[in-house]
Order: C-alpha cells, then sequence, then structure tokens
C-alpha cells in the first residue's frame, strides 16, 4: 500500500471500499495497539496485503513452479515429497574420542548427515600446545591439531556412506586435506565423497572474525579448493557461502541476503578469473542462512534468495546448467535469539524458526539446542533438537505439498521487496569495486553494526519482545537445567596426542612438505597438492599454517 | 569543577571473534557520555592490562563468549592488582553460566553481566560503582 498512486486499479480500488466501509469504523472505536508493526529486523509489516499488493509480480516470471526458473517456489519439482531434508546437527566438543561418540549416538538417533564443530584453536590455526590455545582447548568445539585427531574424529564412520560438513573457514584447506586423507585410509574413492566444506572466508572479515591470512591471499585459499576439488572430489562442496554469522552479528535479514549472495558472486567471480567454468564449479558451491524468529520474513528471505541467485547467474555469469542456477541451502535456527532466562522457552523458538526454514525450502537444517545460550548441548537437549525436526517432517503435515505458502499475498510481495532490497545493496557493492574492497572499505561491517546497535535500542525501548527478558520475566529465576561442562583436562590430553603424533613422524618429510607448501604459495600454484602431503606426513595443523603465515602474513582489522 | 569522564576499556581476549556484544556496549557508553577504548580482539591478559594502565581507564569490560572465563578473567583481574590498579573494575559479559559467578567475584571480578542484560543497566552499575576521582 504505497502512498502514492497514478492511477487506481480495480485491486487498488476494492481495498480502498474496504478501508473505508469496514475497517475506518472499527478504527474509530477501537485503535490498533501500536503505531507501526515491525519485523524482527525492524521493517514495517502493512496491516493487510491484498491482489493490490501483487500487481507487479508476474507469476510465470517471477514465481513459476518449483524445479524451474528462476526457482522461487523451490529446487525440487516435487519439494519434499520426494526427499526429505537432511538433518544435520552440528556437533563437536572436546576430544576427538568424545565428538566421535557424539556422532555415533546423533546418528543412532536417526540423523541423517554430520557437521563438525571445531573449537577456535583450531579454526584459527593454532595447535592445541600454542600459547594462545590456553583454556580454549575443545571449548567450542572439537580440538583437532593434526591428522591423527581427525583419523580419532571419524572413527567407524565410512566417509563414503555419510555426508559430513565441516565448520572450518581460515585454515579450511588444511582440514579439508586431512578429512581427505582420512578418507583415501579408509579406502573410500574420493570421486564418490561428498560433504561440505564452510570455507567463506569473506562472512569472517565481515561478521564472525576467525581469520588469519590477508584478504585476498585467503580468497586464493579458497580458489585453490574449488580448483582442486572440481577436478579430483567432484561431489564435494568445497564452499557454504554463509549468512548465518552475519544474521547473528545483528544484521537484518535483508543484509543476511544481500551480503552472503553477494559474497556468493564474488567467488564465483574469483573461480571464473582463475579460468573456472562457472557450470563447471559453481553447482558445487552451497549457501547457509539463518533462520530467525520473524516467520515469514524468513520464509521470504530464503524463497528470495533462490530467485536472485538463479537470475544473477543466468545474467551476470552466462550459466547455463541448471544445477548452476538451483540455490541449494543449508539452514540454522538463530543461536542469538536464545535465552538463559526460562531456558526452556527456548525449544518452541527453534520448533518456530526450524518450520520457516522447511517451508522456506531447505536441503538440510540444524536446530539449536535450548541449553545453547549457557553452554555446548547436553545429549539430552541435542535430542529434542533433533526431535524438533522429525516432529516438523512427520507429524505437521506441511511436507505434503510444495511451496504451501506461495500465492500468499503478504508472503510474494514480501519475497519482492527482499529481492529489491538485495539488489540496491548489490548495486551499493559494485560501485564500490566488489565485496573484496567493500570489506576493505568496512561497508557490510559498519552496516551491520549499526542494525545490531539499532535492534538492542528496540530491545531497551520494550518495542521488541524478547519473552522472559523484557517481558514476563520471573523474579530470582533458579535456572535448574544439566549443562555440559568442558573440563581444563582436555588440553593436557590433546598436548599428549600431539607430542605421540610428532613422536612417531618423519620430521624430514614434514618439512619437506612445507617447504613445497611455501613455494607454491609464493608462485601462486594450488596448494591443495602440497598441504596434502603436509598432512599425510603428520605435519600438524599449527605447523601448516604458520608456512602459509610466513608467506602470506596476517590480517589486522582496521578500526571501523 | 568539571567532572572527570568515567573511562573504561572494552576488552576482547582469547580467540572468539563474537564481537557484536563489546560493539554494542561500547557505543552504548559513549553515548552515556563515557570515555571508551575497544582493544579489538584476540588481546593476551597481559595486553589488556598494559592498555588499562596506558589509558589509565577506571573499569575493564571483559567480552567473552567462548568459555575461557575462568582462565582469562582472573589473570586479568591479577594483572592489574600487580600494576596498583586495584581501583579499576573488573566486569565481565557475555556466555557466562551462572555456576561460574561465584567463584569469578571470588577472585576478583565486581560483576558479571548475563546475557538479557540491558546496557542501561550496565551504565547505571558504572555510574555508581566507579570510585571518584580526585
Amino acid at each position: 500500500m504505497s502512498e502514492v498512486k497514478e492511477i487506481t486499479s480495480p485491486e487498488q480500488a476494492a481495498a480502498e471500499r474496504w478501508e473505508e466501509e469496514t475497517l475506518a469504523p472499527v478504527l474509530q472505536k477501537r485503535p490498533e495497539r501500536k503505531q507501526r508493526f515491525e519485523t524482527v529486523s525492524l521493517d514495517a509489516v502493512e496491516r493487510l496485503y491484498t491482489p493490490a499488493d501483487v500487481h507487479d509480480i508476474d507469476f510465470d516470471e517471477d514465481t513459476a513452479f518449483p524445479g524451474e526458473f528462476p526457482y522461487t517456489r523451490g529446487i525440487h519439482p516435487t519439494g519434499y515429497r520426494g526427499k526429505l531434508w537432511t538433518m544435520r546437527q552440528f556437533a563437536g566438543f572436546g576430544t576427538p574420542e568424545e565428538t566421535n561418540a557424539r556422532f555415533k549416538y546423533l546418528m543412532a538417533q536417526g540423523q541423517t548427515g554430520l557437521s563438525v564443530a571445531y573449537d577456535l584453536p583450531t579454526l584459527m590455526g593454532y595447535d592445541a600446545d600454542a600459547m594462545l590455545s590456553e583454556g580454549e582447548v575443545g571449548k567450542c568445539g572439537v580440538a583437532v591439531s593434526s591428522l591423527a585427531d581427525m583419523e580419532t574424529l571419524f572413527d567407524g564412520i565410512p566417509l563414503e556412506g555419510v555426508t559430513v560438513s565441516q565448520t572450518i573457514n581460515a585454515p579450511a584447506s588444511v582440514l579439508l586435506a586431512m578429512y581427505l586423507v582420512v578418507a583415501e585410509k579408509q579406502g573410500a574413492d574420493w570421486r564418490k565423497i561428498s560433504g561440505t566444506l564452510q570455507n567463506d572466508i569473506l562472512k569472517e572479515y565481515i561478521a564472525q572474525k576467525e581469520w588469519i591470512y590477508p584478504i585476498r591471499p585467503a580468497m586464493k585459499l579458497v580458489v585453490d579448493t574449488f580448483e582442486f576439488c572440481t577436478r579430483h572430489v567432484p561431489k564435494y562442496n568445497p564452499i557454504s557461502v554463509s549468512g548465518y554469522h552475519i544474521r547473528e552479528a545483528g544484521s537484518t535479514a535483508m543484509q543476511e541476503l544481500a551480503f552472503t549472495l553477494r559474497d556468493g558472486i564474488e567467488y564465483v567471480q574469483w573461480g571464473v578469473d582463475a579460468g573456472l567454468d562457472v557450470d563447471e564449479f559453481v553447482p558445487r558451491i552451497s549457501f547457509f542462512f539463518n533462520a530467525h524468529n520473524d516467520f515469514f520474513e524468513e520464509i521470504a528471505k530464503y524463497r528470495a534468495a533462490r530467485r536472485i541467485w538463479s537470475r544473477t547467474m543466468r545474467e551476470r555469469f552466462n550459466a547455463k546448467d541448471p544445477r548452476t542456477l538451483q540455490l541449494r541451502f543449508h539452514t540454522q535456527t538463530a543461536g542469538v535469539s536464545l535465552t538463559v532466562q526460562q531456558p526452556l522457552n527456548n525449544i518452541v523458538r527453534v520448533a518456530i524458526q526450524a518450520l520457516a526454514g522447511v517451508l522456506g525450502g531447505t536441503q538440510s537444517l540444524h536446530t539449536d539446542a535450548y541449553d545453547e545460550a549457557l553452554a555446548l548441548p547436553t545429549d539430552q537437549a541435542a535430542l529434542i533438537a533433533l526431535r524438533t525436526q522429525q516432529i516438523i517432517a512427520e507429524e505437521t503435515g506441511v511436507v505434503n505439498t510444495v511451496d504451501p505458502l506461495g500465492g500468499s499475498y503478504f508472503l510474494e510481495s514480501l519475497t519482492k521487496k527482499m529481492e529489491d532490497g538485495a539488489l540496491d545493496y548489490f548495486a551499493k557493492i559494485d560501485a564500490m569495486g566488489g565485496m573484496v574492497s567493500a570489506v576493505e572499505k568496512g561497508f557490510p561491517q559498519r552496516e551491520i553494526q549499526e542494525s545490531a546497535y539499532q535492534y538492542q535500542k528496540a530491545v531497551e525501548r520494550g518495542e521488541q519482545t524478547i519473552v522472559g527478558v523484557n517481558k514476563y520475566q520471573i523474579e530470582n529465576e533458579q535456572s535448574k537445567i544439566d549443562i555440559l561442562v568442558i573440563d581444563e583436562s582436555v588440553r593436557g590430553h590433546q598436548i599428549a596426542r600431539l607430542e605421540e603424533a610428532r613422536a612417531r613422524r618423519d620430521d624430514g618429510a614434514v618439512a619437506n612438505a612445507l617447504e613445497k607448501l611455501k613455494r607454491a604459495a609464493q608462485s601462486g600454484d594450488n596448494t591443495m597438492p602440497a598441504t596434502i602431503e603436509a598432512v599425510r606426513a603428520y605435519a600438524t595443523l599449527g605447523e601448516v599454517c604458520d608456512a602459509l603465515r610466513d608467506v602470506y602474513g596476517l590480517y589486522e582489522e582496521p578500526a571501523f | 569543577m568539571t567532572e572527570r569522564k568515567i573511562r573504561v576499556l572494552v576488552a576482547k581476549p582469547g580467540l572468539d571473534g563474537h564481537d557484536r556484544g563489546a560493539k554494542i556496549i561500547a557505543r552504548a557508553l559513549r553515548d552515556a557520555g563515557m570515555e571508551v577504548i575497544y582493544t579489538g580482539l584476540r588481546q593476551t591478559p597481559e595486553m589488556i592490562a598494559a592498555a588499562a594502565l596506558q589509558e589509565d581507564v577506571d573499569a575493564v569490560g571483559v567480552s567473552i563468549l567462548s568459555g575461557a572465563h575462568n582462565t582469562l578473567c582472573p589473570r586479568i583481574v591479577q594483572l592489574l592488582q600487580e600494576r596498583g590498579m586495584d581501583d579499576c573494575l573488573v566486569l565481565v559479559g557475555g556466555i557466562v553460566p551462572k555456576e561460574d559467578v561465584p567463584r569469578l567475584k571470588e577472585m576478583g571480578v565486581a560483576e558479571v553481566f548475563l546475557p538479557g542484560t540491558s546496557t542501561e543497566d550496565i551504565v547505571t552499575y558504572l555510574r555508581d560503582n566507579v570510585r571518584p576521582r580526585v
């Protein structure tokens, strides 16, 4: 219902009649609860959506059929009637032995894919015995310092038969190398293994901030993995372009959409510039979005993402293969929305967020555990999170038809609004010379910080409600839930394992491989073969990253 | 006599890169008229104590979400005391289990702000508790 109307269409005339005859008298008697209704992204929502709001949306061009361009309604013609999404719970804590046991537990409960959470030293490319690792080993994920740890992590889990997602970014090429060597030792064929490496370094500089090297060499490492996987591990997704962390850092839904897809375009451009064929490597680029509280806004975001991606791949890159045009994504419920107060309420939040992901057509889903605002999840909390997905899939009936909300005036209009907003951001970022340049200028970082601050203020003014936090609080609430405690002995255990691995290996072979890696990094050759050789010789994660740190240097964040 | 502005160092120790909270707090304290210095990410306790001394701050706000608080926070307190900054308040915010709060306080942390705390409450706490300087 925009303010300026040049010609009144029959739909608009009908809406105006309703406003005068039916709405106005009611508003006079009982005004609405507030002046402005808004989403969790602080975006205004109108009272009612009617055919007038979808007047400029063309069913054939913009919405179309599932499995057909522009894929607004999904990439599969049968939706979830053919195959349900993959239930992929992110897990990792303590030692590789402990996480291996959690993986086996989750699979025994019906989970259909694995997802590894690494600890902070691993994410930053440090070994468990590095000075900076003190207090952090095994805390936020599992500790992996060498191939020996990776072998234990996947002990008894055949990598040819399960898809594994790895959340690792700055040192992603090293962990990919370890994964491939473990697969090889299990006798798996690289051409058959499938899974996903997060490997999205741009969003690290933008939001998650687990970086090592300066941006441009880090982008080169990403392109090395594209090239290597395209040739040798063709079913593997070498990147998961992630909006999740952008949203968690405080962006709006539209900013999450815009920055993530623009990151995706940047990776495609770098791949093309390195001589890769769009229709060969882009089909293996996957995405990862957040599922936050505002139900319709989230669903619109996923639908808009598919439409924008397919059009962009066709228009900017002249892509031909339908698989290049189809945006596939993983969803995780919003960790940032979970509350410490009355933590069982989080089960309800997660269920609603997960439902949005499903109605948006996600390919895989992680549901957060209710205790995650406090610590890593216990077995019991992780189980409820998985059961939540199983209830949505098998009890609610939402999977019975494809894109059940398609055609809703509200949702279609919101999908269009998301798309238009994202395209405006694309234009701004293109004018800056692309995403790498925009990130160097601090543009997305500042936009996100501003949104995070505005949201915090809206919560403090009571305009955004968080149940149990700024409304319906319980005085002197006693939290009685059990939480998972990672004890400080993990570091000692990991250091002992590391020393054992170092004692067993051939130091000469390690030194040679690391030297080869440095030469590849200096000359601009693909670094993957030398990285694989190094980890196969049990060079540690820290040693491999140090070799690259020597060549590339370290990233320093400018003050924004 | 003009009142001295409260000076606060907002610090991110450890390897954790989640700086949404730290940046919101820094901006809210600035909006409340305080002078705020933000350390940036991945500071060791030694770097934080050195910055606190150099900037002559009244309080250090430590933001930590990685679970490493039991190792890092007491060390910051200890290093500040060794530098004669006994009056400098050490505040902690982030993902800290309630069970850890008494122990952190015993070790010299002045206050722990758990998730859901409003920035107003932190401003009020600082105004009420920073020791006035002559």
